[in-house]
């Protein structure tokens, strides 16, 4: 994912507006500087990746007094396997977004009941050593349901960030690549869809396309398609000036040969990482779906579903609302904290 | 300055009709039929003769082509007609007058509370120059981003209305039942001002104008709140337009755990009765909302910086 020295100066993913939260913010240790080392302003660059790499709130590890040896842990080094291990935050996140695929992988390994059977004498039990996350009204086991619901609700996410990556990037391509009117259309269209709330729009196509997990994700994706679309055109914008574009043209590389195999490797890198980064608005959304009611039918289990079905049992118990929506929280947080990494690993941060 | 707010105004136009243009095309070029889903989500789809569907075609014009179709609805757009919405037999624009007023002050309430909570977290990560209590604040951001609203909408009902006791759980009663509303829509939005912030009050410190004042001896509180603040408050200022979109879309989920009455709840009762007249008006709303807000935005950036006047910023 590196970048080659060919890019522009300016670093080749500026933040769109479009994704403004998560992305941005390496927040360093090292925010308070006195005047005496503002002054010396050729060092703003340097400890700038510093910063980038293991500043992250969450891993704990910019807590750690070793200065100089973080100032020596360049991302384009060696030593990637060292600045995992200094970065716990990270690799929990890793290691819980593998459970979590597991878990939709192959949900009877992990789940002890069946999540649609449940025994009614063990209703409503708060959780303990056999059902890990209580039961529900129906004595069903919410641990394995939330473990069953994990491969619905991953799926739909995985389906909407699919759906939104391909359109939105090949209408950037597109777009940044033939320019004119055309690109003109496209990015008009592209400032509407962005005028729009994403939850209003997923909502509009949900009720032209009727209910149903792969039409909730569906609709989370076309949500996406504009913001993808904006940072494709973007960056293939600056790749088709490219000297090395230019010369594949010269030797009469034909336009779309060139388009695909010169400007689109160039240009896909952040849109790629902006797709990891749409993972935890996707999850987010499609949850925020299923919880509204629009997504897999009552039985199934699905996570934003199974906080609304808990919604009944509010006062009773805690356990149905708080435990799925925690598993929700989680997988967010380590989805998002990995796109980050993503994001500063490629440097764009500076 | 007249023709600048002239020229706004026509943008502004356009984006509302580009915004019920995009809403139509989505609404009805889709492949359904909307007399369809209607009868479908009353229920009498086996009852109707075929002449009374034709003449309910006829009524929704959906035997027309394409283009006479949006050509009418463009017409009645124009005068401010968004139709009937098809289970509550009302039009379009009184439901959503009926609902805004609720939904202005809960989003007006949330918009304060986001700008104190996150503004006060930067700010205060700003102020400190290290240690363990910046740190925590500094993870807080990306923490509160990843909550779903509706989970924390749940978890502050089962503490603050159920345990507690300090606010009613539902309805739109009076001021404290605005509150809890209030605080869930405000903790994402809270969120992104405190990151953006965060990253431009970070940038700005290191600003040469920041290190004269520095140098002519202002206290760092002083310098944090008379230079780096002003200068570093742009970037947020840009967020908040899409900032009040993202809490129109937030209240959808906020008013329907709360049982609120508002825009929100209209939203998702037309999206569960596939109400498409209402969603069409409703999408039209926030296209309008966007249009103001960043109307208002633009027009509070040159008392920030006098470097930005009209006239530039309208190049």
């Amino acid at each position: 994912m590196s970048d080659p020295a060919t890019t522009l100066p300016g670093g080749p993913a500026p933040h769109e507006p479009s994704d403004p939260g998560t992305p941005g913010l390496p927040p360093g240790p090292d925010s308070g500087l006195g005047p005496a080392s503002v002054s010396v302003s050729g060092f703003g660059p340097v400890s700038e990746p510093a910063s980038d790499l293991d500043s992250e709130p969450g891993s704990g590890s910019d807590l750690g007094p070793d200065t100089a040896s973080r100032l020596g842990l360049p991302r384009r080094g060696t030593g990637g396997a060292r600045a995992i291990v200094r970065r716990p935050g990270l690799v929990l996140s890793v290691l819980f977004l593998v459970l979590v695929l597991a878990w939709a992988l192959t949900p009877g390994v992990f789940a002890p009941f069946d999540p649609l059977v449940g025994s009614p004498k063990d209703k409503l039990l708060p959780p303990n050593g056999t059902y890990w996350f209580g039961t529900d009204h129906l004595g069903r086991d919410l641990f394995s349901r939330v473990v069953h619901g994990a491969s619905l609700s991953l799926t739909a996410t995985a389906l909407a960030v699919l759906v939104g990556f391909l359109a939105g990037s090949s209408l950037g391509l597109l777009s940044g690549y033939l320019g004119g009117r055309f690109d003109d259309a496209v990015m008009r269209c592209v400032d509407v869809l962005l005028s729009i709330p994403g939850l209003l729009l997923s909502l509009a196509v949900v009720t032209v396309l009727g209910f149903g997990t792969l039409n909730v994700a569906v609709a989370v994706g076309v949500a996406a398609v504009a913001g993808f679309a904006r940072v494709m055109r973007a960056d293939v914008l600056r790749a088709r000036t490219q000297v090395f574009v230019e010369a594949a043209e010269a030797l009469g590389v034909g336009r779309w040969r060139s388009l695909i195999r010169h400007v689109l490797p160039h240009a896909v890198g952040s849109v790629l990482v902006m797709a990891a980064l749409e993972f935890g608005t996707a999850i987010l959304a499609v949850s925020s779906l299923s919880f509204l009611g629009f997504g897999a039918p009552p039985p199934a289990p699905e996570w934003g579903s199974l906080v609304s079905e808990g919604r009944n049992y509010l006062v009773s118990a805690w356990w149905l609302t708080t435990l799925p929506g925690a598993v929700i929280v989680l997988t967010m947080l380590a989805t998002n904290r990995v796109a980050r990494a993503l994001d500063a690993g490629r440097g764009d941060d500076r | 300055m007249a023709r600048y707010l002239l020229r706004r105004a026509v943008q502004g136009a356009f984006v509302l009709w580009a915004a019920f243009t995009a809403g139509f095309v989505i609404l009805y070029l889709l492949p359904s039929d909307p007399v369809e889903i209607m009868l479908a989500s009353t229920g009498s789809m086996g009852e109707l003769d075929p002449g009374a569907v034709a003449a309910l075609r006829a009524e929704y014009h959906v035997d027309e082509p394409f283009y006479v179709q949006y050509g009418i609805a463009l017409w009645r757009f124009v005068q401010g007609d968004f139709g009937t919405s098809i289970p509550q037999r009302l039009p379009v624009t009184e439901l959503i007058g009926q609902a805004l007023p609720e939904t202005l002050g809960l989003a007006g309430l949330a918009f304060a509370i986001a700008v104190v909570l996150g503004g006060g977290l930067a700010l205060l990560t700003g102020y400190l120059r290290g240690g363990r209590l910046r740190w925590l604040l500094l993870s807080l951001p990306p923490l509160l981003v990843s909550i779903p609203s509706f989970w924390a909408g749940l978890i502050l009902l089962q503490v603050f209305s159920f345990r507690l006791g300090w606010f009613p759980a539902i309805g739109n009663r009076g001021f404290a039942s605005v509150v809890l509303p209030a605080v869930t829509l405000a903790l994402p939005t809270a969120a992104i001002i405190a990151q953006v912030l965060i990253k431009s009050l970070r940038q700005t410190w290191d600003e040469a104008f920041v290190v004269t004042a520095t140098a002519k001896g202002a206290s760092r509180l002083r310098v944090l709140f008379v230079d780096v603040l002003r200068h570093a408050s742009l970037p947020s200022l840009t967020l908040v337009g899409m900032t009040v979109g993202n809490m129109l879309a937030g209240a959808i989920v906020v008013e329907t755990v709360f049982s609120r009455l508002g825009v929100g709840r209209l939203v998702e009762q037309a999206v569960s009765a596939q109400d498409i007249p209402m969603i069409q008006g409703l999408v039209v709303l926030s296209a309008l909302v966007f249009v103001v807000v960043n109307l208002v935005v633009d027009a509070v950036y040159p008392l920030l910086d006098p470097r930005i006047r009209p006239s530039r910023a309208a190049t």
